[in-house]
């Protein structure tokens, strides 16, 4: 059998060996272990030291830029086949599947606690006897502005919660839902422009793209630091604010992912990448921002408006 | 074009596997990655084993013995997360990085840079695991279930190095099971249509569908958690507006599919071996499928049952008890199935049946207890027992752990091209039967007597129960060190093995040589009819 | 009649099943109330009904394996497929799902059955005791006390030898009548516990912030003995639930006492005592309190639990002392005092790890320090 001991690449490309992973994986850890000391000499009272979580960050990457080089190397010199591109496909396909699961996880407790347990804290529901006999105090609002426990969680003072359809013109959130909404119209005429074989429009779309992502951000901080210095709405103003921050801020990052991520496609396109038929990181890329919008959408309606 | 890559690709790089210690830690094929994987869950096999008889050392009598209740917690919280993540899953897809290609016809994984970086997280991510038994206040001490607020207020510092274990953890299995579904749904050779897919990559396609929805949501579970250690988030805080039970609902939505993960691809193995020692077809091989879907199906909908003691309201309880009840139903037509492929076959009893046969006969006990388990009332008196320590071993350790052997055992000469020792075997099957059944039937009778699980120490009416399970442990224990015996001496000694080892093996892998070539099949092979699920 | 003899089939099938199942130290027990022994029944049927399942399913088995053995000359049949088959293995289990279904949700309804209850008590889990709170009509506290582990730490580390309750007794049992309909609200102080007494068939889990119903009419008098049943940290394994179950006169009288005796030591809060009378109390809360941690001789378990002995802190000013312990140190496993110890209780055991390992402060703790540094918050 010394035919089978040779890669025959035609019906499947099998990269040879590389570096790449194992030491992906080791950064990683550094990173993470740097992370964690980090925290828990901040929990402790002394200042923490960064260093190695930026030192994990740099390595990972450097490996990520080094390895996704190579896969466009390969790619451009023909090496790809389209049984592999299809397996990219998938792989992306069920890693953003994979992020609505992370996504819904946060939302299934936002909704668990919305449904069941600040009315059974507040006293309402069948479980009422909860708020009536611990916490008298406690009444069941949405969204909570006043704490069980106003000594350990302080009170926001105010919510983010939407002012009714008629004042969206003053509502930042509202601003940002437009902002990415038009932003997943632009990265589609983008596509368009792929397709057309269009290298002008397709930068031209893109940059537009970048540009309305890093608005999007820019807003998003000012809101942040509005909620943190006027309505006093912190991380530790108990549930509202945990459910609030965490959400918006998951969604935060993935924005600036997604914006870097297609900075990087605007990049490759001015250095001549892609074609038509042949532009799979420009698409996924797309379907990474349509689902970063699709989160957004469902940001408005559960967390700011209903 | 290809051929022009191809030509000049050929002169640089050499296809046969690299030498030395790089071979492995830069490593794109199945085969080597499948390697990695099943020694790395066997060392860690042997290192939760070892703290599980840590366990049983201490519980052979009544009385504080050996060690404090503090390191008690501990090694009970890493016993049962290194079995889970670093034994039995890991153990998992190292098979399936071996089988799935060559089941399906295709030369390697779909994403192989990928795979390789699925394996290499485990031992960063075990290493920080375990490393922080030796941090100053100890490591996770509070259940492989780490239900807040004792894993967040109340945890040790080291806590924040578990956490981002699992992310890791999480992110491993995520990237494995999307590796594994892009070979599966594009890489099958032309002929392999759905339906004619093995049981196990079947199995397979199946258990990754369910990591790559769950993982996630532990990953939010302990994102939380570290926020409100860090950053005074009140997500399991009452005082603030939440609620420790919710960390209990996130947990477990993930924590009971995750239990299915660990044994559908057990009954894909099984399925593989029953028919090949009968030499008889699989009966009911469609059904067989959709009782899989079914089991996985309904894995999202009774996350609750681990919960009925935390006082839900009725209804949820009996909504809860009824869908769990529900599961026994697609299990079931999966035990009758064997049987009925058992039955009128031309049996023979070599290693690999003897333990599909006990996974059988003991995963149905296990159920069983389960079935109890789900009745809510009773389950007041059973949870958080030795009943629930019974019930719970029986499905993993003679399922899970016994159909893992039992494919080690059953594919071993495809890989090594070697034959194991049959009356070896046949000798660590009869102790693995007696050893675990002495371990863990006793605990039935200790849980219904009343013994609570996570306790270092305990009333004298449980000693008896206590003192044999743990001699069972030894017994069990010594049985899985001679299993490593057995190995060594099949690899370095072992008689050569035919390319189809068995009499009655069907599937594509049998028509590959034995060991089979670095790389599995270059051109797609022809699928013919009779080796169609195996 | 009828049913004694299915009882007798029943039961010999499941003794030659599981061969000892009989047993009563093997099974679960009756129990004392209506809704233990539904519980128990219950779980029989079921019990049954499983080990029914598996002697059909095994015997099948084995039957295939002992007949259809190569060795034997068993020629492979051809079959593989049945839908006949594949449906009434279908419909059976789910036929028996449902006969279990029934009897399990009418137990778990007759569970639910809350209200018209005849006296409330709250059990709050701490770590590692449960203390109970006797209600008024309003929920008031009448009375409350802690209930700890009473087995002596020598039992445990083997220098003495068990006695039968070894780990089940406690410092003071919870009293209850019996024949009344008694509400327990199950809540914690810390982690997650639970309060679980076997022979009443209930368990329930005492959560911070979140309460939890449950409640029992025992039928006969006696003391019942269990544990709790979630994990909560190092000393989960001792902290084990006494209740005393008593004939309602005996109960009243008692109650009647406890509230007599509340108010007696009300009014200790406002005296003054001596050094010798505040080390000698101090040195009974010490060890019951404080000992698990910071150890009977004062030495800690550093770097977790911080001696006490040459303690900047039992050195140093005594109200930061005294509000250390009525706080705790949040995040850390050292509780706030305050809400479990009363005002003498806390002075004197500050007094006393101020004044015993060696520390000798000379100063004096008096219940109205900690009442004024109550006051003060
Ligand atoms: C491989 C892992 C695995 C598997 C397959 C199962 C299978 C099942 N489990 Fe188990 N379970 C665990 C692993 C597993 N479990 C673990 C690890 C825990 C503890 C976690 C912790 O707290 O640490 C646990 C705990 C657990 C509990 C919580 C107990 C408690 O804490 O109080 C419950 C309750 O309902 C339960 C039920 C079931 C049921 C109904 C099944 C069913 O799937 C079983 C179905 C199978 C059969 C029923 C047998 C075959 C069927 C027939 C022969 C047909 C005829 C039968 C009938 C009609 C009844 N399990
Ligand atoms: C996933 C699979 C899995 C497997 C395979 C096992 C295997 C075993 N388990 Fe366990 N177990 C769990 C999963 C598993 N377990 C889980 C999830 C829990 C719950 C944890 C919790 O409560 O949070 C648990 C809890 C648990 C308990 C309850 C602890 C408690 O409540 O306090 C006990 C007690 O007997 C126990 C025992 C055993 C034993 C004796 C084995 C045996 O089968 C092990 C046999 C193997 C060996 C003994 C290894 C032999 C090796 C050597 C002797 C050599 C050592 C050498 C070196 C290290 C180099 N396990
Ligand atoms: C469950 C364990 C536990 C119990 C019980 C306990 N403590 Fe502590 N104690 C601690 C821990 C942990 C600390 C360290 C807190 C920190 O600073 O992080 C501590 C700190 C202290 C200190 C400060 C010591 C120093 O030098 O910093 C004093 C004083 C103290 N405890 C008194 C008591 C008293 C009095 C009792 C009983 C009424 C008691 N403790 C019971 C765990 C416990
Ligand atoms: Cu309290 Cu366990
Ligand atoms: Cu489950």
């Amino acid at each position: 059998m010394s035919s089978s001991s040779e890669v025959d690449n035609s019906t499947y490309y099998v990269p040879e060996q590389g570096w790449y992973p194992v030491f992906l994986a080791f950064g990683l850890m550094l990173l993470v272990t740097g992370l964690a000391g980090f925290l828990n000499d901040m929990k402790n009272g002394s200042s923490g030291d960064w260093t190695q979580s930026i030192i994990g960050f740099l390595f990972v990457s450097f490996v990520l830029y080094s390895w996704f080089a190579k896969v466009v190397e390969e790619n451009a010199a023909g090496m790809n086949n389209a049984a592999l591109k299809k397996s990219y496909v998938w792989g992306m396909g069920w890693f953003i599947f994979s992020e609505v699961m992370f996504f819904a996880a946060f939302f299934g407790a936002l909704f668990y606690v919305r449904s069941f347990v600040v009315p059974w804290l507040g006293g309402e529901g069948d479980k009422g006897i909860i708020g009536d006999y611990l916490w008298p105090a406690f009444e069941s609002t949405w969204p909570v502005v006043a704490n069980p426990n106003a000594d350990l969680f302080v009170n926001p003072g105010e919510s983010m919660a939407s002012p009714g359809m008629m004042n969206w013109g003053a509502y930042l959130p509202f601003y940002n839902t437009v902002i990415l909404l038009t932003s997943s119209v632009t990265i589609h005429f983008a596509h368009d422009a792929i397709k057309a074989e269009n290298r002008k429009k397709l930068i031209g779309w893109l940059a537009v793209t970048v540009f309305l992502g890093i608005i999007f951000l820019i807003l998003q901080v000012e809101e942040y630091i509005h909620a943190y210095s006027e309505l006093g709405l912190t991380l530790d103003s108990g549930i509202y604010g945990s459910t609030f921050f965490l959400l918006t801020g998951f969604h935060g990052f993935h924005v600036t992912m997604g914006t870097f991520i297609i900075f990087v496609q605007l990049i490759r396109a001015m250095k001549g990448h892609f074609t038509a038929n042949d532009c799979f990181g420009f698409e996924s890329a797309s379907w990474y921002w349509h689902f970063v919008d699709v989160v957004w959408v469902g940001l408005f309606i559960f967390v700011y408006v209903l | 074009m290809s051929e022009v890559i191809h030509a000049d690709h050929h002169d640089d790089h050499a296809h046969g596997p690299a030498k030395g210690m790089l071979r492995w830690l830069y490593t794109t094929n199945h085969k080597d990655i499948g390697t990695l994987y099943l020694w790395f869950s066997f060392a860690m096999f042997l290192i939760g084993g070892a703290m599980a008889l840590v366990i049983r050392t201490e519980l052979f009598q009544p009385g504080l013995q050996f060690i404090e209740p503090e390191f008690f917690n501990q090694m009970t919280t890493n016993h049962g997360l290194i079995m889970v993540f670093g034994a039995i899953m890991p153990a998992f897809v190292g098979l399936a990085n071996w089988l799935i290609p060559m089941q399906v016809g295709a030369p390697d994984m779909a994403l192989p840079r990928m795979n390789n970086l699925s394996f290499w997280i485990l031992p960063f991510a075990f290493s920080m695991m375990i490393s922080t038994l030796f941090m100053e206040g100890g490591g996770p001490n509070f259940g492989w279930t780490f239900y807040a607020p004792l894993s967040t207020t109340y945890a040790p510092d080291s806590v924040t190095y578990f956490i981002f274990a699992v992310h890791l953890m999480g992110a491993s299995s995520i990237m494995g099971s999307i590796n594994i579904i892009a070979t599966i749904l594009n890489m099958r050779a032309p002929g392999m249509t759905l339906m004619k897919m093995p049981m196990f990559v079947w199995t397979w396609l199946i258990t990754a569908y369910l990591l790559i929805a769950v993982m996630p949501v532990l990953a939010g579970a302990v994102t939380m958690m570290l926020f409100d250690i860090h950053f005074n988030t009140s997500f399991f805080n009452a005082a603030g507006g939440g609620d420790p039970v919710m960390f209990q609902h996130i947990f477990w939505f993930f924590g009971h599919p995750e239990v299915y993960i660990m044994i559908l691809p057990a009954f894909g193995i099984v399925s593989h071996i029953i028919p090949t020692f009968a030499r008889k077809q699989l009966f009911g091989y469609t059904s067989m499928v959709y009782a899989v879907a079914s089991i996985a199906f309904l894995s999202f909908i009774v996350w609750a049952h681990h919960m009925f003691t935390v006082g839900m309201p009725l209804a949820g309880q009996l909504f809860f008890m009824y869908s769990t009840m529900l599961i026994a139903v697609p299990t079931g037509v999966k035990v009758f199935n064997w049987i009925a492929t058992m039955w009128r076959g031309s049996m023979t009893f070599e290693t690999p049946m003897l333990f599909a046969i006990a996974f059988v006969v003991l995963f149905t006990i296990g159920g069983l207890s389960g079935i109890m388990l789900a009745i809510t009332p009773a389950d007041y008196q059973y949870h958080d027992t030795y009943f629930v320590v019974a019930h719970f071993h029986y499905v993993l350790v003679p399922g899970a752990l016994f159909s893992i052997i039992a494919a080690v055992y059953f594919w071993i000469p495809k890989w090594t091209g070697k034959m194991y020792d049959e009356s070896l075997g046949k000798l660590h099957f009869w102790l693995s039967f007696v050893g675990v059944n002495v371990t863990f039937f006793p605990q039935h009778f200790s849980g219904l007597a009343g013994m609570p699980r996570r306790i270092p120490d305990y009333a004298l009416q449980f000693a008896d129960f206590n003192m044999i399970s743990s001699v069972g442990a030894f017994i069990f224990g010594f049985s899985q060190v001679f299993f490593l015996y057995v190995l060594i001496k099949t690899i370095r000694s072992g008689a050569p093995a035919k390319a189809r080892s068995w009499e009655g093996a069907k599937g594509l892998e049998w028509t590959l040589p034995s060991p089979a070539p670095y790389h599995s099949f270059t051109y797609p092979p022809e699928v013919k009819s009779e080796e169609v699920h195996g | 009649m009828k049913n004694q003899i299915l009882r007798m089939l029943t039961g010999t099938l499941a003794f030659l099943a599981s061969g000892v199942a009989l047993a009563d130290e093997l099974n679960m027990r009756v129990g004392v109330t209506d809704i233990s022994r539904q519980v128990y029944d219950l779980h029989m049927t079921i019990f049954y009904i499983c080990v029914a399942i598996g002697v059909v399913v095994f015997s099948v088995l084995f039957w295939s394996v002992f007949q259809h053995r190569k060795s034997k000359g068993a020629v492979a049949a051809t079959f593989h497929d049945s839908t006949k088959l594949e449906l009434a293995w279908t419909i059976v289990p789910t036929l028996i799902l449902i006969v279990m279904a029934i009897p399990a949700t009418q137990v778990l309804v007759a569970m639910y059955d809350t209200g018209g209850e005849d006296m409330n008590i709250e059990v709050r889990g701490y770590q590692w005791k449960w203390q109970y709170k006797y209600l008024d009509e309003d929920y008031n506290n009448s009375f409350s006390f802690f209930s700890n582990l009473a087995t002596p730490k020598s039992q445990i580390v083997n220098r003495s030898a068990k006695t039968d309750t070894y780990l089940l007794e406690v410092d003071e049992h919870l009293r209850i009548p019996i024949n009344r309909k008694v509400r327990f609200l199950v809540t914690s102080e810390d982690v997650i516990h639970a309060w679980w007494v076997p022979d009443f068939g209930i368990k329930r889990d005492a959560v911070p912030g979140m309460l939890n119903e449950l409640w029992a009419i025992v039928e006969e008098p006696g003391i019942y003995r269990g544990q709790c049943t979630e994990l909560c940290g190092k000393d989960h394994g001792f902290m084990p639930i006494v209740v005393e179950a008593m004939p309602e006169a005996e109960f009243d009288a008692w109650y009647a006492t406890k509230v007599t005796s509340e108010v007696v030591r009300q009014e200790s809060m406002s005296k003054t005592f001596t050094h010798d009378e505040l080390m000698v109390q101090g040195e009974v809360i010490y060890g019951t309190y404080c000992s698990s941690c910071h150890m009977a001789n004062g030495e800690g378990v550093p770097p977790v639990f911080p001696a006490i002995a040459k303690s900047p802190v039992a050195l140093g000013p005594r109200d930061d002392h005294l509000s250390l312990v009525i706080n705790g140190v949040s995040g850390s496993a050292m509780q706030a005092f305050g809400k479990q110890l009363d005002a003498v209780q806390l002075a004197s055991v500050v007094h006393y790890q101020r004044h015993a390992f060696g520390n000798d402060v000379g100063d004096i703790s008096q219940p109205q320090d900690v009442i004024n540094l109550f006051n003060g918050q």
